[in-house]
């Protein structure tokens, strides 16, 4: 019985040793690829696969022994170079990793290795060595005459091997011997390698007789490696990596008390290994410093802080009513013990992304091979950790994004090389930490994504009409990528195309609250942008309230609260055909009331931000009824906008807990989850994009308004604007954004001095440098011997300028529509406003030259 | 002899339902409920069953039952489905019963509407007809969002 359990447990340490080791394989081989010469990673592959061969012998996994056996025959020839890796190698490596793989997936499930035996793949590596063979014979002179009796015998010995059904290390040690003896020409050799080979059937006696053989493989290996690229001294220990299982191993069947298992058997060899050759990588450092722990475990654990952390809250709350001082202060150490605990907990499950994308040079290769397409891959901050569950979240997306980057991304060579690129295409991969989420990149130097193409395509699969089409921005446009059903490529490859792909990584994405964008620009490349959460499990959210009932908003797309007085907010909020809008430092802040929203019996006509009359233009023209209440504004980042929830009251920040929603209720996107509070009641979590995407706020044309209409004064737009109008000579009017306005000022012309050649007055204790629009535009000024100048301040970044006009107007708030455009510097065009012909000043360029006109007087004075 | 079974029973409007007792994970008192907009219309709420957030089905708007009044409170019947405990919200408790295989029959042909589809069929006992209801279908809202 405990025998029995014993050996799954060392079963199940070979499995996850295995993995592990697996997929470093994947990723050698890939670089080895490339540089097929690297002595230290043929090693690390050779060493690797011996170890699974060398343990599966043990616990008698035949077949995967078999396959593991001619992989390594394969193997000792690349690591002697008398083989240079290629293509179809590498092909033939990584199809039998998979094979492996699919072998210790069996052996998970069934404790047995299956009933495949890979002939194919077996003959497939076995002709692999036989074409090395041919080439050998020809190039290397010395080996010509007795190259087919060595290979007979070698190739006996190989099958012998395969046949074997006790196989153990001593037996490829001399299989190895006879084979190298083969081909080194020393027929006593390979006499005295046959004889080990074909006792091998009795399991520990050879072994015990093998020893002599790596002083046997040793001269015979010096001779056809001096012409390779490897180094005689570098061969030497690796003879000893070989050697050494083969002493090490056998007897191990026989103890019986083999304790901790393969894990112990591996660092055997490792450990000597490392002691021979000193540049292969350590592999047991960490053994000392780190335990393997089950995922379930780590689950529970996660779940039992949990529920601490919300007992925790509890006994805050409780606390807050409480006078005893002790039980105060025992509370205190128990919320902060418990924020460390949770804290702690968390680590145990953060993984470097690393892990994942370990894989991907791997899949990089293989699609860029099946597309006929090279591809390199580059990683920046594959340490970026991030919860476990996410890891695996994402895992798939990733994959999708990656492979569909090389599919329909990078072009082929040809097309590359005369587009002027290099033949092979660049994939980048990039994670980092910001603000609390986990930012993935992956981009690609191809031929990018032609909105046009795009809208095509829609158009054809009826995705959307024409007409919709013509309404979207190119982002919006690039963005359908993601729909259900959309697919770009030509046609139908056998790695993607079938229109899965992208909805698939969206909705996964989103699914663990993450984001994706996407950016191309032809010619030059696409970008995926992913954010994710770093957890999912606590966070830190806002609690708000909405028609009595709590809600939780994550702190991470919290920007800032506004609270805005009843008296205050009904100046403040204001309406564009009805829509709400607040002026946040100048920004029009589209604003979102959480009770329509979520289809709450809308509180339009008690809450001053909703006058619905869209007619007022003024938005300040209504009389307030007196009990209105004030007005509470959450500041939040749906995607990269911002808009303000409007809620009924804010109380406080707290950690929550995420739990997920039921299934009947998971279709509503506005809600991310739920969590329990601090009094039992559960509360919902808002889900932020899913209540932007609700409330329409994702729309790029309130995106423009929000982030262009500062850097780009007004250019193409026809949208509502708020507008300064005033008055330059006799009746010249001219208008300018209101929100570049900063302040309209009135100075006195006494006092208005001289600094560098220039204007200035001192305001609010600096210096504010003036200037006179009707200079710059060349105006005539009729009132520049007035006694008081109308100064409008600008503001931005640093530095503050006065625009002296002749008079103040008015404010408007007009949709702009630019009639003419006017030739004239510092002007943007003209547009008709209450009637009369208005010329739009561009500000940014007024200033700009004034100043540098001033500096330039300045420097030539 | 026929097999027999073990019903949990409930009561809708006048009406006696049963559900395999297997089923059920546990019968609770009225519970405070959060409301959760934006819900399919069945869907009254979520409640906290000991850390675990439930959600609450209205048997009754499931059923296409007319409403309960205010002051009454319904009783959950937490049952144990595919996707997670999911609560019935009932107006009554009844007991166990054991009922023989043989007392069962389909729905009649002539019961149409949303009932056809949540009625497994029914036992005929002594005094009055027990309905076993499908819990799997029961809290699916797919199709009724309202």
């Amino acid at each position: 019985m405990s025998e029995n359990e014993h050996l799954d447990e060392v079963v199940q340490e070979f499995l996850v040793e295995s993995y592990e080791n697996l997929d470093q394989l994947d990723r050698d081989l890939v670089e080895l690829e490339k540089d097929p010469t690297s002595s230290d990673r043929l090693a690390s592959v050779f060493r690797t696969i011996h170890t699974i061969k060398g343990t599966c012998g043990f616990l008698a996994f035949e077949k995967l022994e078999g396959v593991a056996h001619v992989g390594e025959n394969l193997l000792t020839r690349l690591r002697d170079g008398r083989l240079v890796l290629n293509a179809d190698i590498t092909s033939g490596l990584l199809a039998m990793v998979d094979a492996i793989r699919t072998m210790l997936a069996i052996i998970e499930d069934t404790a047995g290795d299956g009933d495949n035996d890979y002939p194919e793949l077996i003959a497939r590596l076995t002709a692999l060595q036989g074409d090395e063979k041919e080439g050998a014979a020809t190039t290397t002179p010395e080996t010509t005459g007795h190259a087919p009796e060595g290979r007979t015998d070698s190739d006996r010995s190989v099958e012998a091997a395969q046949n074997e059904s006790s196989e153990d290390e001593a037996l490829d040690a001399a299989t190895v011997a006879a084979m190298e003896a083969g081909f080194a020409e020393e027929p006593t050799t390979d006499d005295s390698a046959d004889v080990p080979s074909g006792d091998a059937t009795s399991v520990a006696p050879p072994a015990e007789s093998s020893p002599p053989a790596p002083p046997v493989v040793e001269p015979a290996d010096d001779q056809p490696r001096t012409p390779g690229t490897t180094m005689s001294t570098t061969s030497t220990p690796e003879t000893v990596v070989e050697a050494t299982p083969a002493i090490e191993q056998p007897p191990e069947p026989g103890s019986s008390a083999r304790g901790s298992g393969p894990s112990d058997d591996a660092d055997g060899p490792a450990a000597e290994t490392n002691s021979a050759e000193t540049n292969a990588p350590p592999q047991s450092s960490l053994s000392d410093t780190t335990i393997r722990v089950d995922v379930g475990l780590l689950d529970k654990l996660m779940n039992l802080v949990g529920e601490l952390v919300l007992a925790r809250n509890q006994i805050l709350q409780f606390n807050a009513t409480q006078e005893d001082t002790a039980f105060v202060a025992t509370s205190q150490r128990l919320n902060l013990i418990t924020t460390e605990l949770q804290e702690g907990v968390m680590k145990t499950r953060m993984q470097p992304i690393g892990n994942i994308w370990n894989k991907f040079p791997r899949v990089v290769r293989d699609v860029a091979i099946a597309c006929g397409k090279q591809a390199d891959v580059e990683m920046e901050g594959r340490e970026t950790e991030l919860d476990k569950t996410i890891i695996e979240a994402i895992k798939d997306p990733l994959t999708h994004a990656v492979r569909n980057a090389v599919d329909h991304g990078i072009e082929s060579p040809e097309v590359r090389e005369a587009a002027g690129k290099p033949p092979a295409g660049r994939l980048f991969m990039r994670a980092f930490h910001e603000g609390g989420q986990v930012n993935i990149e992956i981009s690609d130097d191809g031929a990018g994504i032609d909105p046009e193409k795009i809208k095509r395509n829609a158009l054809e699969k009826g995705i959307l009409s024409n007409e919709q089409l013509s309404r979207l921005a190119d982002r919006e446009v690039l963005n359908l990528i993601f729909s259900p059903g959309f697919s770009t490529a030509e046609k139908v490859t056998n790695v993607s195309g079938r229109g899965v792909g992208m909805d698939v990584v969206k909705t996964n994405i989103e699914k663990i609250g993450g984001t994706v964008d996407i950016q191309s620009r032809i010619g030059h490349g696409t970008t995926l942008r992913i954010k994710i959460p770093l957890t999912l499990a606590i966070i830190p959210a806002l609690i708000v309230t909405a028609n009595q009932e709590r809600y939780a908003i994550p702190q991470v797309s919290l920007l800032e609260l506004v609270r805005l007085e009843a008296d205050q907010a009904t100046k403040a909020v204001e309406t564009i055909h009805g829509t709400p809008v607040y002026r946040l430092r100048g920004n029009l802040l589209p604003l979102v009331d959480l009770r329509s929203t979520l289809g709450m019996d809308a509180a339009r006509d008690q809450d001053p931000s909703f006058e619905s009359d869209g007619a007022s233009k003024e938005g300040t023209a209504e009389t307030a009824p007196a009990e209105r209440p004030a007005v509470n504004i959450v500041v939040l980042q749906a995607d990269d906008r911002q808009f303000g929830l409007v809620v009924e009251g804010i109380n406080d920040t707290e950690e929550i807990v995420v739990k997920p929603l039921g299934k009947q209720l998971k279709g509503i996107t506005s809600f991310a989850g739920a969590t329990i509070m601090g009094d039992g009641r559960v509360a919902l979590i808002l889900d932020v994009v899913g209540l932007a995407q609700k409330a329409s706020v994702v729309s790029e044309v309130r995106d423009r308004a929000l982030t262009e209409a500062h850097d780009h004064a007004s250019e193409n737009q026809k949208e509502t604007q708020t507008l300064l109008l005033f008055g330059m000579g006799e009746t010249g009017r001219m208008a300018i954004p209101l929100s570049m306005v900063d302040r309209l000022e009135e100075f006195t012309a006494a006092s208005v001095e001289h600094s560098a050649n220039q204007e200035v007055v001192q305001y609010r204790g600096r210096i504010l440098p003036l200037v006179r629009l009707s200079h710059q535009l060349g105006v005539a000024a009729d009132r520049s011997g007035d006694e008081v100048l109308q100064v409008v301040v600008f503001s931005d970044e640093e530095r503050s300028v006065g625009l002296v006009v002749d008079r103040i107007l008015d404010i408007v708030e007009d949709a702009l529509e630019i009639r003419r455009d006017v030739k004239h510097e510092g002007l943007l065009g003209s547009a008709v406003i209450q009637g009369r012909v208005t010329d739009l000043v561009d500000v940014r360029s007024v200033i700009r030259q004034a100043i540098s006109g001033c500096r330039d007087a300045a420097e030539a004075a | 002899m026929a097999e027999t079974r073990q019903f949990s029973t409930f009561y809708l409007n006048g009406l006696f339902f049963g559900v395999e007792v297997e089923t059920v994970q546990e019968v609770l008192r009225y519970q405070e409920m959060t409301h959760v907009p934006l819900a399919p219309h069945i869907v009254q709420g979520l409640i906290n069953l000991r850390g675990q957030i439930v959600t609450a089905i209205d048997l009754r708007r499931r059923l296409k039952l007319e409403a309960r009044s205010d002051n009454e409170l319904p009783m959950n019947v937490v049952v144990r489905t595919d996707d997670g405990a999911v609560s019935l919200l009932v107006d009554e408790i009844g007991d166990v019963v054991e009922i023989s295989d043989d007392a069962f029959e389909p729905p009649p042909e002539t019961m149409t509407g949303v009932a056809r589809d949540l009625i497994r069929g029914v036992y005929k006992l002594s005094d009055r007809l027990l309905l076993v209801l499908d819990t799997q279908r029961s809290v699916q809202a797919d199709g009724h969002i309202e």
